[in-house]
Order: structure tokens, then sequence, then C-alpha cells
């Protein structure tokens, strides 16, 4: 699959985003005052900006209001719904910083709940599609869990929790690429199955039928970024897990310490979700001999 | 609406024959040629006479070759549309509304007013059948030439879809696959139409015809003739040559 630049930045800022409003309505870095309430705007700014970027990649984002109508059976329009319900959720917690609006540890909570079921519904988006088997698994809502829990503990500076949930991820990463590298041929379509010529011989690609580029081709048979992808799990595994988790222990709770191993972090979670793309494979590659 | 109407009364789509298709492409230009000027936003071509151009198709044929264990290899040309399925997983990711299956026929469609181009839908077809119009920014795919198959302005004759209609060889077959004795239900019945990757469950209507075997070609009536044996000088030629 593509991998567009703005949905990788969409699920990495809104996926860590999520996380840290989380902790934060769980009640992490308790405080008040403009300065405490600045930590909630940091929160909304990634969860509000990845969302936006993900309309960068739509092709008419001015109709983007009506992706909250459909979510009896769309996944995307549940994410939708979810994200503008948390926000709406956290939105007194995050003010009552600022104002005395009483005890808000239960709505706070309801908020934090949110925004895992958030980030649950973007990871049902790629997880539902039986045409991209490495996704089709419920390895792919775990994923997206562990980078938020991992992501929002370490910006949190909680770090027990950062330390665990680092550990958690390094684990689900590692299997969600063994998992997911065994995916396609245990789905077991083939250009056989694809053409349904496979019961008379073995089916080869003769001729594509278009000598020209097209939309498929672009979008879901992006071959070229799967170069270096050896490299980039080492990246990923080391910067999304082992180096924040080796910075928090050894730094303690010290906010230059909290920045850098969150933007190490950050840069491990877009390699990985690089990779999460490019490597994904759509059963349409069958027509064309590739995938 | 995205969700699915559940059965319809009339299930519509294409019988497709790869044993007379011919690969000719009439019908990919037949239906960009239609539906470039009715349904909906046209379909746009990007850079179309220069270097590296691409376009908008709903319609692509392809061409494989088939090597039985035991037969000559066989050229299977390969149409490849929307199958208007039953249970379309591009109709429930939709998260707008814009595409739907129609509750009276089963034709898949887009509302191009309400498609925020998001392609989920395209990551959704295990079929590639849905290409995003790079010009308009909406979803496109074959909409069975809806106004074509209604319309009252056309004569009876040119009822049919497109592609259906301007076939040489007569390879694509449109009507109603929910009607035991429609000419498509028959035409699968007798020719063992198949679907296509069943196992995903989309249901697919359109059903492939499969190619007819073809038997090993016989030895020629004049293949003695071609065993010709050299005599006198170019004879012993050969034979020295041979030996050597
Ligand atoms: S062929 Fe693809 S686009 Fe057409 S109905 Fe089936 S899933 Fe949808
Ligand atoms: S591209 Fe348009 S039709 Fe397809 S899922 Fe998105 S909004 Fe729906
Ligand atoms: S039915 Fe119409 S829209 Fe569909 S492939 Fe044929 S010509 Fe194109």
């Amino acid at each position: 699959m593509h991998p567009a630049p703005s949905v990788i930045v969409f699920t990495v800022l809104s996926g860590l985003g999520f996380g840290f409003l989380a902790f934060l309505g769980l009640g992490a870095l308790p405080g008040h005052g403009p300065w405490h309430f600045a930590l909630w705007v940091l929160g909304y700014a990634l969860a509000v900006g990845g969302l936006l970027a993900s309309t960068f990649h739509l092709g008419n984002p001015q109709r983007a209001w009506r992706a909250f109508s459909q979510w009896r059976t769309s996944w995307l329009s549940r994410e939708g719904c979810a994200a503008v319900v948390t926000l709406i959720l956290l939105a007194p917690v995050a003010l009552g910083d600022l104002l005395p609006l009483g005890d808000l540890r239960l709505l706070g909570l309801l908020g934090a709940a949110m925004s895992l079921v958030t980030i649950f519904t973007t990871s049902m988006i790629y997880a539902q599609l039986k045409t991209v088997p490495r996704w089709n698994h419920p390895v792919t809502p775990l994923l997206f869990l562990g980078y938020a829990i991992a992501g929002g503990s370490i910006l949190s500076g909680e770090g027990r929790i950062a330390v665990v949930a680092c550990l958690i991820l390094f684990l689900v990463l590692a299997a969600s690429w063994r998992i997911g590298d065994r995916r396609f041929a245990e789905v077991g379509q083939s250009i056989g199955s694809a053409t349904g010529l496979g019961d008379l011989g073995k089916v080869r690609v003769f001729e594509r039928g278009h000598t020209a580029g097209n939309y498929l081709l672009h979008e879901m048979m992006f071959v070229v970024g799967r170069k270096h992808a050896d490299r980039l799990r080492i990246i990923a595994l080391a910067f999304s897990t082992l180096v924040p988790a080796a910075l928090v222990v050894l730094g303690g709770p010290h906010w230059p310490v909290v920045v850098l191993a969150t933007l190490c972090h950050i840069l491990g979670a877009l390699a990985q979700r690089w990779l999460f793309f490019a490597q994904a494979e759509h059963v349409v590659g069958l027509y064309y001999g590739m995938r | 609406m995205t969700m699915l109407p559940g059965p319809t009364p009339k299930k519509l789509g294409l019988a497709i024959d790869l044993d007379t298709c011919v690969g000719c492409q009439a019908c990919v230009t037949a239906c960009k040629g239609w539906n470039d000027q009715g349904y909906g936003a046209p379909l746009s071509d990007q850079n179309p006479y220069g270097a590296d151009p691409s376009g908008t198709f709903l319609n692509r044929v392809h061409s494989y070759e088939v090597q039985p264990a035991d037969a000559p290899a066989q050229l299977v040309n390969f149409p490849r549309s929307c199958l208007h399925c039953e249970s379309a997983p591009c109709v429930t990711v939709c998260p707008t509304g814009a595409s739907y299956k129609r509750a009276e026929d089963g034709i898949v469609l887009v509302n191009e007013d309400a498609c925020i181009g998001c392609g989920l839908c395209a990551w959704a077809c295990p079929y590639g059948a849905r290409e995003l119009d790079p010009a308009a920014g909406v979803m496109k795919k074959c909409t069975l030439c809806v106004d074509r198959i209604y319309n009252d302005n056309l004569p009876e004759e040119d009822r049919e879809p497109a592609c259906v209609r301007t076939c040489p060889t007569n390879a694509r077959h449109f009507g109603d696959f929910a009607d035991p004795d429609s000419k498509v239900s028959r035409l699968a019945a007798e020719r063992g139409g198949f679907a296509l990757m069943p196992d995903l469950g989309t249901k697919p209507v359109n059903r492939y015809l499969p190619p007819r075997r073809k038997g090993a070609a016989e030895a020629s009536p004049l293949a003695p003739l071609l065993d010709i044996r050299a005599t006198g000088l170019a004879g012993w030629l050969d034979r020295v040559l041979g030996k050597i």
C-alpha cells in the first residue's frame, strides 16, 4: 500500500495525542493552573493536528463533515465520531485547570476510556480489510493501542508504566512482523483464485492490459517503499521502544529527558508506520502479477 | 446509506465469456467513451500526450497465459470491472454514505456529491474495480451503465451497457442473475460460470465463463513432407557432418 505521508503523520500524531490525553484524563501529571493547562493544549494539538493531517489525502476535504454519518457500518466514520466525543468529554476536565469546575475525575476517566476506544476504531479501519491480509489480524489493534499507551506514558513522564509499556510494545511489534510476513500466504489467494483460472493450469501474466500507470498501481502496489525494510524494522524497534525506555530509566523524570524520549519514540513510530503501509500487500496486486 | 439492502429482487450484472474474449479492448474504450459524458464527473486523463500518461478507467482487460499440466498453453483475455457484489465491502466501509447498493436491482453506485475521496472503498474492493479520479477527487466505478439500461430515450437495442453493446465477439452479456431463466443465469449454469475470489465473502453477482478446453494442435497433413532426406553429395555431407 502507498505510504502516504499525511496518513503516516496522522496515525502517529493522533495516536500519541489520544494516548497522552488518556493519561491526562486518568490524572497523570496532577496539577493546576496555566502551565498544566498547556499540557492539555499539547494533547489536543497532537490529536486534532493528526486528524487534520488525515484530511490532506482526501479528494474533497470540504465535505469531510459527512464522514460522521455512517457509524453504523463504517469504522472510519466511527473513528471520527469517537474522536469528537473524546475531545468533548475531556474539554471540561482540561478547563478545570483554569476554572473552578469541581471534581471532574469521573469525566476524566470516561474521556480516557474513549481515547482508547478512538485508537481502537483507527486500528479497525485497517484491521477490517480482508483485501490486505497483513492488516487483517487482531495484532493490528494491539499494535495501535500499544503505541498509544507507550507514547502517552512516555510523554506524561509515567516512568514505570512507560518502561513496561515499551517492553510490551517491543513484543507486539516483533509479533506483528512475524505474523504479518506469513499472512498473505496464510489467506491463500493467488493469481489462480483471482482470475478463477487456477483450476485449468498455471496462470502467468501475459499482458497487464495497460502500459501506463493507474490509481491501483500507485495506491495498492507501491513496491518501491519496501527497500531497506530490514534496517527500518531495527530503527522502529529500537527507537519506539528500547531507546525511550532506557532514557526514562537512566534519565529520571526530568522534562528534557521526557522530551528526548518522546522524540525518539515518534521517530521509531514513523519508521514503523512507513513499513506498516509499504509492506502491506493488497490482493488486487495478483491481477498484475505483483504484490 | 452504507447499510447493505439485503437480498435484492433483481441482481443485475454481467456474464463475461473468457472463451470468446479476444482482448481487443473495445469494451475499455466504449466504457470510457460513454462514462466520460454521462453519469457524474468525467473520467479524466493525466498528462495524456506526455511521457507518462495515465487515466481513470472503469473496465480494464488483462491477458493471462494458462499452462495446463497436460495440454498446450492457452492465452486468456480477462476483462475486469465491478462485480456488483451482494455483500459489497466497498459499501459498508464508506464513511459518508456516498457508496451504496441499490435495493431495487443491486447496482453498486457512488453518489459523487457526497464522496470525500478518502479511497477506503477502493482499498476494500479485492478486484481493483474502483479508481479515484485525480481531477475530480471522487471515486469512480462501473455504474452498470445505469444511465443506458433504463434510458427510454435510447433505442431499445441500446438499452444495455456500453461494453456489452460494443463487444465484437459477444463476450459480455448483461442480465438479471436473480431470474434463473435469464440469458445470463442460463449461460452461467450451462458453462460453469464462476465468481472471483469467493473465499473473501464478497458474493459477486458477475460470473465469468471459463475458457473451453482446447486439445493439442493436430499434426499438419504436410508434416511428412517436412522430413526431407537429402541424397547424393548433400546426403553424404549430412551424414559426415552429423558424425563429427
Ligand atoms: S467488485 Fe469491488 S467495487 Fe464492485 S461491488 Fe464488489 S467490492 Fe464493490
Ligand atoms: S472514496 Fe468516496 S465512496 Fe469511497 S469510501 Fe471514501 S467517501 Fe465513500
Ligand atoms: S457496464 Fe458500463 S460502466 Fe460498467 S464496465 Fe460496462 S461500460 Fe463500463
